[in-house]
């Protein structure tokens, strides 16, 4: 109990606690309700993709928070995740009957794929700094959805067939498109479920907390406070920054597969900068490098445009409103003076309690 | 610890109060369509569906919206046993926001549906639909995955191969180019869902297809380079088979490097006059495909477009034609199955699902043959020919 309290008191086991206490907390609360039927099947609608968000922003703020460069091609990785893990899924399906098994077996095709392609595109792009990079993701993520617009998949009794521009191949009897160019997948079977979409979120969270206070994570925090400071006691600033890019594509990846699975159709278009934005947004709203804050974010502006229906027309403009209302008191004086006056009661208490304990 | 536990209590607090909110929406009637709000749920069947209000397809979803409250409007009015609500959720055009929106609707409890306004939002939604075990008819979700493997969901447009089929029959039929260039839109269902079956009834036809040209989604702003191909290739007969925004593009950058080829396009077209800043002028000669007429003499159709253009203040075009026609449709088929509103709607689901196959409607869009469907949901009715002359549709033939 000792033990847990002083880990309650550092900073880094407070955002531990708090992150997996507002999740599994708001866990129990829908499941309870979800038992009792008192969910709105709209609001049961968004569970899946609001879990899906949830780690796209975790994910995304390993990249902007703590490695400290502005990413706008995040869409771009989940992407790749959720049509390699639909692949996947519908490869497989045959295969394994029980659909949890067959979705993680396809969320963890969907990560990988998602990290290859973090790697292809982290190697040359992050010698770059600052705008440069920015710009540089932003066309990689373009790219990719460009790439997936123009890709053909189809799957027979013979296997994988695969080809890019135009449909080169014809299928035998029984086959069908998987991935059919620019018409993205159709007739996907939906095997995503709160529940897993909660585990993944809890995996999510469990591994990149643990990197983050971990002696990679501080090396990475390093790299983002004084490149020639971490430079001058020897740390790779190369591999860090790759590594932390790489596990920030592969968590989207994972996101991707999680959401394409949620649907029946999906298309590339879906993943455009526009979707990169909004993850951005979730991540500057959340509080760069605050993992909480990027849960709560995710969450209330997914939430929000859909709760916001009951008042019609004005909907999106409200949205809009709330959004940079939100925004501004995020960088008031006011949230500020509120922040210090918690801070100073707890160095009080911190005082406090280390005169007790002496 | 203490203060983790009073986190974890605000959090808990959080999702709770969302969770209230979102089940609000159950009792919550406040919607802003809804034709007839006097009446209570058990003497009005409730209708609902999804529709692009906002975003770059808003025309359609307006156009919908508006035409099947006309509709309502006239049947609420004529006071016989068949009441309608109607409800629209917007769906921007979008999947994910598309199966949010028909969540929305459920929690409205609607008992028929008119799906989704445009093909990808309704090839989301209705396995969602088989599922509940709710009856959509859409007014103009064309796409042939939109009724593909479910029973639930039955169309009132032309599907794209059959536009596209149908187009090549006319050019063909008609003379009306001999060396055709195509411009289309490669990531969208419509456009390429039309565009196959045009090449295949082209090639049957013996017509030349001389330049096929693509464009996609964020790249719809220039078209030199189409349009330039096209001309390079002797075009004579542009076949456009998409929306009309781009479309308005295409015509006012053909103008501006002085390429006059005949223009033709299928039912995405409809819509062209009504977009903001765009010269009018410029669409004269356009010519399209669209079950519906504006012009027509008919009685029924002279009272449509009055009443709408003294509505809202246009002329409607095959959208609003196809709404209005959709919600006629339900009358006829609720009074023949003989349905009442308190019946649940998976009840009119099954009754729904045996009536349509078997009815004939007559309608706005289509010809004095009627308007016929087979089980799968496919529509059959016959396509009129346009032409933009003076600013407004008149029909070819």
């Amino acid at each position: 109990m000792q033990k847990l309290k002083r880990y309650a008191a550092s900073k880094a086991g407070r955002d531990t606690l708090i992150s997996f206490g507002i999740v599994i907390a708001a866990f129990i609360v829908m499941q309870s309700l979800l038992a009792a039927d008192a969910v709105s099947s709209l609001l049961e609608s968004l569970l899946v993709p609001i879990c899906a968000y949830i780690i796209m922003a975790v994910s995304l703020n390993l990249t902007v928070g703590i490695l400290g460069e502005l990413s706008l091609g995040h869409a771009g990785f989940m992407s790749v995740g959720a049509f390699s893990g639909i692949v996947a899924a519908t490869c497989l399906s045959d295969m394994v009957a029980f659909e949890p098994l067959l979705l993680a077996i396809s969320i963890v095709i969907g990560g990988i794929c998602a990290a290859i392609a973090g790697v292809i595109i982290g190697v040359p792009v992050l010698r770059l700094k600052g705008d440069y990079l920015a710009i540089v993701t932003l066309a990689f993520g373009e790219i990719i959805k460009n790439i997936i617009n123009v890709l053909y998949i189809g799957l027979d009794s013979a296997g994988l067939h695969f080809s890019l521009l135009e449909q080169s191949f014809t299928l035998a009897e029984g086959g069908e498109m998987v991935i059919n160019g620019p018409m993205g997948v159709s007739g996907v079977s939906r095997i995503s479920t709160f529940t897993s979409g909660f585990v993944l979120v809890l995996i999510t969270l469990l591994l990149i907390l643990n990197l983050i206070n971990s002696r990679a994570g501080r090396a990475i925090m390093s790299v983002r406070d004084n490149k020639i400071a971490a430079d001058s006691i020897g740390i790779s600033t190369t591999r860090y920054k790759l590594m932390a890019f790489v596990i920030s594509a592969a968590f989207a990846g994972m996101a991707g597969t999680l959401y394409g699975l949620n649907y029946t159709t999906v298309t590339a278009t879906r993943f455009d900068f526009n979707t990169s934005i909004l993850i951005l947004v979730f991540v500057v709203l959340g509080g760069l490098g605050n993992i909480w804050g990027s849960i709560i974010a995710a969450t209330l502006l997914t939430v929000l445009p859909e709760i916001l229906r009951e008042v019609g027309d004005f909907r999106m403009l409200i949205y809009a409103i709330l959004l940079i209302v939100m925004m501004l008191f995020n960088n008031s004086s006011l949230k500020r003076r509120i922040l210090e006056k918690r801070g100073m009661r707890q160095m009080e208490k911190a005082e406090r309690s280390g005169k007790e304990g002496a | 610890m203490k203060k983790s536990l009073s986190m974890l209590m605000a959090g808990a607090l959080l999702v709770s109060a969302l969770a209230g909110c979102g089940s609000n929406n159950n009792a919550a009637s406040g919607n802003t369509d809804s034709a007839d709000n006097g009446n209570t749920s058990a003497t009005v069947f409730k209708i609902g569906g999804t529709a692009p209000l906002t975003g770059s397809a808003a025309i359609y979803g307006t156009a919908v919206q508006n035409g099947a409250t006309l509709a309502v409007e006239e049947i609420n009015a004529l006071g016989g046993d068949i009441q309608f609500e109607v409800i629209f959720e917007d769906d921007e055009n979008n999947t994910e926001k598309a199966v949010s929106a028909y969540n929305a609707l459920k929690d409205e409890g609607i008992q028929l549906s008119l799906g989704a306004v445009t093909s990808k939002p309704a090839e989301a939604i209705s396995p969602l639909h088989e599922e509940d075990h709710i009856f959509a008819l859409t007014p103009s979700a064309s796409s042939p995955a939109t009724i593909e493997g479910n029973d639930v969901v039955f169309q009132m447009c032309f599907s794209d191969p059959n536009q596209g089929l149908a187009s090549a029959d006319y050019i063909a039929d008609q003379q009306l180019g001999t060396k055709i260039g195509i411009i289309y839109k490669s990531d969208d269902v419509y456009s390429t869902g039309i565009l196959e079956q045009f090449k295949a009834e082209a090639e049957v036809k013996g017509l030349e297809i001389v330049a096929e040209e693509s464009f996609m989604d964020g790249m719809d702003t220039d078209f030199s380079v189409q349009l330039n191909a096209c001309r390079d290739a002797g075009a004579d007969l542009l076949f456009l088979p998409i929306y009309y925004t781009p479309a308005s593009l295409i015509l006012t950058q053909a103008n501006q490097m002085g390429y006059a080829p005949g223009f033709f396009g299928v039912d995405g077209m409809d819509g062209v006059l009504a977009v903001e800043n765009f010269d009018t002028t410029l669409a004269e000669g356009v010519m399209l495909l669209t079950p519906f007429n504006a012009d027509a003499t008919d009685e029924a159709t002279v009272n449509f477009v009055t009443k709408y253009e003294e509505r809202y203040g246009e002329t409607p075009n095959q959208f609003a034609a196809d709404a209005y026609d959709c919600i006629y449709a339900y009358k006829q088929a609720l009074e023949t199955a003989g349905c009442t509103p308190d019946m649940s709607a998976s009840e009119l689901c099954d009754a729904m699902m045996e009536t349509f196959p078997t009815i004939t409607f007559e309608g706005l869009t289509g010809d004095g043959a009627g308007i016929t469907w087979n089980t799968d949901g496919a529509v059959s009715k016959s396509p009129k020919g346009m032409v933009i002359q003076n600013g407004v549709y008149v029909g070819m033939d």
